[in-house]
């Protein structure tokens, strides 16, 4: 008898301890997370201008998001965006942690390529802001000296959207790179040197060993990095808040410009319910793609 | 286990409720506030209250921070139980704050207002209606400057009392209109037209040279290689255009709309499409304007004292800007007779009362005070904005006339028959902003048309009103 007992006392104990081991992160979840999800959901049936009291509007803000071509122009802005950062960004990541791991394991070098991401998004926009400046920018004065016609780089429709690609990869390529160079301190040796004594060149080695086990954290960083990208905001804040005229208005911009310049907060809320579901199903669509819960090494 | 999950759901909907709880408990607290309520109307006499309170008051121009700072302390010595700590944040973030400010809370009690911000503000009821107070302290409206009150009512309320106006002017480098031989009466006597500039675009020209020193007006000018602009824009100008094109629009018989409070703008005219034209092409055709890119990274202000064009239009508020260590002699000059004469914006900020303030009778008093000949004297004294008294201006004057400064082109301005036209006031501003922002920099970047992109702006302001 009393051996039955027994282990379900344990297990209730155990159970127990899992939920005090959960609950911190389960409350910060509940609290910075679930509830303001909920009340933004619910903002966006409203047309709450921050200072009147909300009034229920139904789903007008959703029929009106549909035939927004400004909202499209948006998508379409962070789209280029995203297809401009994110092959570039983890390739130069890919290439940097391949090297790292290859010649130098120095955590100097490591420090030094996470560098540019210690620092504050801000403290990167402004730095930039002032390299790129049209007429005094430093940049432009080696452009000059160079013999070439100067560049408006952040001021021209045409540029401003690769530059703050640009910056955004000077950033966060060394960040991604330490990450991926973690994956590849899980893949066995035995492998790359059975591969050696089978005649593999380095080529076959890195298409055949390298990319197929990394996968899982290739996955991850992709999935990681591209929502971040979608979530392009501080660095247009800065340097040139959606402009010139409607280059770089990306859909965080335009939720903000919706929120705080203009006060609609219902339908800013109505545009980011939208935006969680694009993203939703981009990353849905990538884990499937990609298999990213199984491991090549099982 | 189940009784487990069952208990453990609950847990989570106790939480979740009394968070929700806790959120919306902070509307109803602030329900008081937003209420047009009884509280808002004066005692009717004054209740000489022997509390001491420090009134938060706001403004943007950081030039005016310390002749205010002045005024409250010639405030406090009148009334020793009132303190007034004057708050200044740069033009952006002094609005944001003002806003989240009164959705938090926290905003000042007294509050340097726009004329395109208040009334958004006056209709979700977060402005102080001040016509009680004035009725019962018998504040004479009459002592400000022409037209400067009546743009701060609506339906009977009043909601500001004036503190300063503004004019537009060309501001000039001596230098400069020295080597190139133009005089300032030159200048004074210009005349202007939509379709090829008139007087004020050969002016323009001849003040515009390239590296191999040849001016706009040589058959050889290499308008890729210009060391000096002749003139400087203020940039794409947005919706009102102030110290940008408004002037040039007006005096070419533009008008923004019907008045006070229209709710239909013509954005459409012809005339102003004509006139937008001119300008974007300065830069875009002639090549005797910087680019949108440079003006926006620097501002014109930058361009101009730092000695890269010779002209600029801008406003009475920034003569102090213009003048202060400029390594070179700047002057004012009258603006150019267009078509139909000469036509300045003529804008006026006021002070407010936020509904929510505390001390709402202490903030009227300061609010008074601030806009009454006795503050507006000692802000004229300080030589950085023209007072809405008369008593001031001339204050003004005096320290102006006191640095060496001869300002005469925008008083002028204001005091000429049919010189002037108000600000545009109108619902949705916060909207129309955005849209014309974006709509006037396309024309000025060569994207679009001013007849179109000024046709497709028209649609989507007008359509705001419907």
């Amino acid at each position: 008898m009393t051996t039955h007992r027994q282990p379900r006392l344990a297990a209730r104990r155990e159970a127990l301890y899992a939920w005090a081991f959960v609950a911190p992160s389960l409350i910060g979840f509940l609290v910075f997370f679930a509830v303001p999800s909920i009340r933004g959901l619910l903002m966006s049936f409203t047309d709450w201008d921050l200072l009147r009291p909300a009034k229920f509007v139904g789903v007008a803000n959703y029929v009106r998001l549909l035939g927004d071509a400004d909202f499209r122009h948006a998508l379409k802005v962070t789209a280029y965006y995203v297809i401009l950062n994110i092959p570039i960004q983890t390739m130069l990541a890919l290439g940097m942690a391949v090297m790292m791991d290859k010649f130098s394991k120095s955590t100097i070098i490591r420090g030094i390529l996470v560098l540019p991401w210690l620092l504050p998004n801000i403290v990167v926009a402004l730095i930039w802001l002032w390299l790129l400046d049209p007429t005094m920018g430093f940049l432009n004065q080696i452009i000059m000296g160079l013999g070439f016609q100067r560049q408006p780089f952040l001021g021209s429709i045409d540029q401003a959207m690769p530059t703050i690609a640009a910056i955004n990869i000077w950033r966060h390529a060394g960040y991604t790179a330490i990450l991926i160079y973690a994956g590849l301190q899980t893949i066995p040796k035995e492998l790359y040197e059975a591969a050696a004594i089978d005649g593999a060149n380095e080529r076959q080695k890195f298409l055949g060993i390298t990319i197929p086990l990394l996968r899982p954290v290739l996955v991850f960083v992709l999935v990681t990095t591209i929502i971040g990208s979608f979530q392009i905001f501080d660095t247009i804040a800065i340097t040139t808040k959606g402009g010139p005229v409607d280059a770089t208005r990306v859909v965080y911009w335009y939720i903000y410009e919706y929120a705080f310049v203009r006060f609609k907060m219902g339908y800013a809320t109505t545009i980011s319910v939208a935006l969680f579901a694009i993203l939703i199903t981009i990353t849905f669509i990538q884990m499937r793609y990609f298999n990213a819960n199984s491991s090549d090494l099982d | 286990m189940r009784s487990r999950i069952n208990a453990l759901a609950f847990a989570l909907m106790v939480i979740t409720s009394m968070l929700l709880v806790a959120c919306g408990a902070k509307a109803p607290a602030a329900e008081p506030t937003t209420a047009p309520d009884a509280a808002a109307a004066p005692a009717a006499t004054a209740a000489p209250s022997t509390e001491a309170v420090t009134i938060r008051y706001g403004l943007w121009d950081g030039n005016q921070q310390p002749a205010y700072e002045a005024c409250a302390a010639a405030f406090t010595k009148t009334n020793p139980n009132i303190t007034v700590k004057v708050e200044q944040a740069g033009w952006g973030d002094y609005w944001n704050g003002v806003q989240t400010g009164m959705v938090s809370d926290t905003a000042p009690d007294v509050f340097t207002n726009h004329l395109a911000k208040y009334p958004e503000f006056a209709s979700k009821q977060q402005l102080v209606d001040l016509k009680p107070f004035i009725d019962r302290d018998g504040v004479d409206t009459k002592q400000y400057l022409a037209g400067l009150a009546d743009l701060w009512g609506r339906d009977g309320k009043t909601y500001g009392l004036p503190k300063d106006w503004d004019t537009i002017a060309v501001v000039y480098n001596q230098d400069m209109l020295d080597k190139a031989g133009v005089t300032v009466d030159e200048l004074n006597n210009a005349e202007w037209n939509a379709k090829d500039g008139g007087s004020f675009s050969q002016i323009i020209k001849k003040l515009t040279v390239d590296a191999n020193g040849k001016n706009a007006l040589d058959k050889d000018f290499d308008k890729t290689k210009v060391v000096q602009y002749g003139f400087i824009p203020g940039g794409g100008g947005g919706a009102y255009g102030q110290t940008q094109w408004s002037h040039w629009a007006v005096s070419n018989g533009f008008k923004f709309n019907d008045g006070l409070y229209a709710t239909k703008y013509y954005y459409d005219d012809p005339k102003l499409a004509e006139t937008i034209q001119w300008y974007a092409n300065l830069n875009l055709v002639d090549g005797v304007a910087p680019a949108l890119a440079d003006i926006k990274s620097l501002g014109a202000n930058a361009l101009f004292t730092g000695g890269k064009g010779a002209l600029t239009t801008d406003g009475s508020w920034m003569i102090g800007a213009y003048t202060k260590d400029t390594k070179f002699k700047v002057g004012f000059a009258r603006l150019p007779k267009g078509p139909e004469g000469r036509k300045s914006m003529f804008n006026g900020l006021a002070d407010s009362i936020w509904v929510g303030s505390k001390h709402q009778e202490e903030s009227w008093q300061w609010l008074k005070f601030a806009s009454s000949p006795a503050c507006e004297n000692i802000v004229g004294s300080y030589g950085v904005v023209f007072p809405a008294v008369q008593s001031g201006v001339d204050a003004a004057l005096a320290a102006y006339k006191a640095k060496g400064l001869d300002v005469s082109a925008y008083t002028a301005q204001a005091t000429e028959a049919n010189g002037t036209f108000l600000f545009p006031v109108t619902d949705h501003a916060s909207e129309i902003g955005p849209i014309m922002d974006a709509m006037m920099d396309s024309i000025m970047l060569g994207q679009k048309t001013a007849a179109d992109g000024l046709k497709e702006g028209n649609d989507q302001v007008n359509a705001l009103f419907k």
